[in-house]
């Protein structure tokens, strides 16, 4: 999958740009799904004493094992795939803890990925000079509900239905990366009942 | 003069009214027939006797009846009000900042004594009467920005100052038009104001941050915004827009001018000596349509700003639906007779 054209549009929103390898103490690399392509487009570039000093935490989501086994022969010092971000969380946690002066993170796939795993490396006290992000495969949201807070994962359509409280929201253009999530706000509020018909927005 | 204090309600039964008094305070925010964006921001200096410019915080008749209703909000949300923990030293820098001007410019009002870094302060019309240590959080019953802005009018945004930008790292927001600081905090000047049409195009907010991080201490200044709010509604936030929204429905000729309001904040900025963190009140104030027009100035140009505003701005504003409305109605009120320059009522 090519990487991803975001229209100009959200000045709240981060801007990607492409993975490259740089030189550090270690590298700290997280992927979910086609963001493994960034990844091993990374590794045309790079020699194997680079891969001595990387950790890889893989989540292959619906790609299933498209890539992990490509991911695992890279030889990493530390490679894992995990199911789902929530399950890798503690391990992110601990990796970003036990980071050296000079190590270079490297995130890539979707939003709600490298968006969360910026929020920790940030608060994990990484300069943001060391941290590298591109955007690949879905372009799907991970949405805030401005009402009740629940987040909703994957979302796809405008409006959507709040996994928690349950009201139809459209997706506002306004991203905050302390939350790693797009606003939603309820589409109704005006006209309860009044619900436009879900446009597929997002892939 | 002494102020009487209203009892009134800016929500439910919504009782808020505004006094001949505050009509005629009342900060109009149209110089002229028609508005667009601007960086229109002046020096905060003492202008015109009685006016809102004149004080430094200033005090009204909406004074009790509003903070209680910011505590009611924050009793429902407490996440209204947030400060990260960087931001602390800028409440303290925000608790003298207030209390040395309020009890400065209203001595019958507010007191403050100090004693090295023990304070006293007293609220009059609050029932207030707190001593404490300067700097130390753990002598007063919240935080330190939290303790002072339940006792002022306006939302507060504080705004740490980095990387040649502003962030919004701290803030009281109950009173707000339609946005939401928990979701806002930590985003620099250009990300809080993402979701504002056209300004960014225009280069508003390149020039306006360049001006913001330029205030210097003790030379504060201020500009004027606004929308418009059906009922006297204070809390316009999105977190119950749900909640509100609806309210927008159901405007006849006949209810229009005791429904509709003009709301018109008034925004100024501080820099804070401590913590050289810049402090962004934004005061509210609400008038009807009703009262608007018992300035005949204000009548015509109302008519014809809103009559002739850019649809994207109706839009952000959120009364693009009830702009036909307004117009037809307001227009009862303009005879086409030129009105003078300035926002401030004719003299006759």
């Amino acid at each position: 999958m090519s990487k991803t054209q975001f229209p100009p549009s959200i000045t709240s929103r981060p801007v990607y740009g492409e993975l490259e390898a740089r030189s550090g103490s270690g590298h700290l690399m997280i992927a979910d799904a086609e963001g493994a392509e960034a990844i091993l487009d990374l590794a045309k570039s790079v020699d194997q004493g680079f891969w001595a000093k990387a950790h890889i935490i893989y989540i292959p989501k619906k790609t299933g094992t498209k890539y992990s086994s490509q991911l695992e022969e890279l030889g990493a010092g530390q490679y894992y795939a995990g199911p789902s971000y929530e399950a890798a969380q503690g391990r992110i946690r601990r990796a970003l803890l036990d980071c050296h002066m000079g190590t270079q993170v490297y995130l890539s796939g979707t939003e709600s990925l490298m968006g969360q795993a910026m929020a920790e490396a940030t608060a994990a006290g990484i300069p943001h000079t060391a941290i590298q992000a591109e955007h690949r495969g879905s372009t799907a949201r991970r949405m805030q509900c401005v009402h009740c807070k629940g987040i909703t994962e994957d979302v796809t359509t405008d409006p959507f239905e709040c996994s928690h409280c349950g009201l139809s929201l459209f997706v506002r253009d306004h991203y905050s990366r302390r939350l790693a999530a797009f606003q939603g706000v309820r589409v109704d509020a005006e006209d309860p009942g009044n619900i436009p018909e879900k446009v597929e927005l997002f892939k | 003069m002494t102020i009487q204090f209203n009892d009134e309600t800016f929500h439910g039964d919504f009782t808020f009214k505004n006094s001949d008094w505050a009509i005629k305070r009342f900060p109009f925010p149209f110089h002229e027939d028609s508005y667009m964006y601007s960086v229109n921001m002046e020096p905060h200096t003492s202008y015109r006797p009685g006016s809102v410019f004149e004080r430094t915080f200033d005090v009204d008749e909406h004074y009790v009846s509003e903070m209680k209703d910011r505590a009611r909000v924050l009793a429902n949300d407490p996440l209204r009000c947030q400060s990260l923990p960087h931001m602390t030293l800028a409440g303290w820098d925000l608790v003298e900042l207030i209390m040395e001007a309020k009890a400065r410019e209203y001595p019958d009002l507010f007191e403050l004594h100090k004693d090295g870094n023990r304070w006293r302060w007293i609220n009059k019309p609050l029932g207030i009467d707190d001593t404490f240590t300067f700097l130390d959080e753990s002598t007063l019953p919240y935080g330190p920005m939290e303790y002072i802005t339940r006792q002022t009018q306006g939302d507060f945004a504080v705004l740490d100052q980095r990387d040649d930008n502003l962030w919004m790292d701290a803030g009281m927001v109950t009173t707000q038009a339609d946005w939401s600081l928990d979701f806002d905090i930590g985003m620099n000047f250009f990300e809080w104001h993402a979701p504002v049409p056209k300004a960014h195009e225009m280069g508003i907010f390149v020039r306006a941050l360049k001006f913001l991080l330029n205030i210097q201490q003790g030379q504060p200044a201020r500009r004027l915004n606004w929308t418009m709010t059906v009922n006297p509604l204070l809390d316009t936030s999105p977190e119950n827009y749900h909640k509100w929204g609806v309210m927008k429905q159901g405007l006849t000729m006949e209810n229009i001018g005791d429904k509709q309001h003009l709301r018109v904040e008034l925004q100024t900025f501080f820099r804070l000596p401590r913590s050289n963190a810049l402090v962004f009140p934004i005061r509210c104030y609400l008038i009807s349509f009703n009262d608007l027009v018992t300035v005949p100035k204000w009548a015509r140009r109302l008519h014809r700003v809103i009559r002739d505003l850019p649809e994207e701005l109706a839009t952000y504003k959120g009364f693009i639906d009830n702009r036909p409305l307004m117009v037809e109605w307001l227009s009862q009120f303009d005879d086409g007779s030129p009105t003078s320059d300035g926002i401030w009522p004719d003299d006759d």
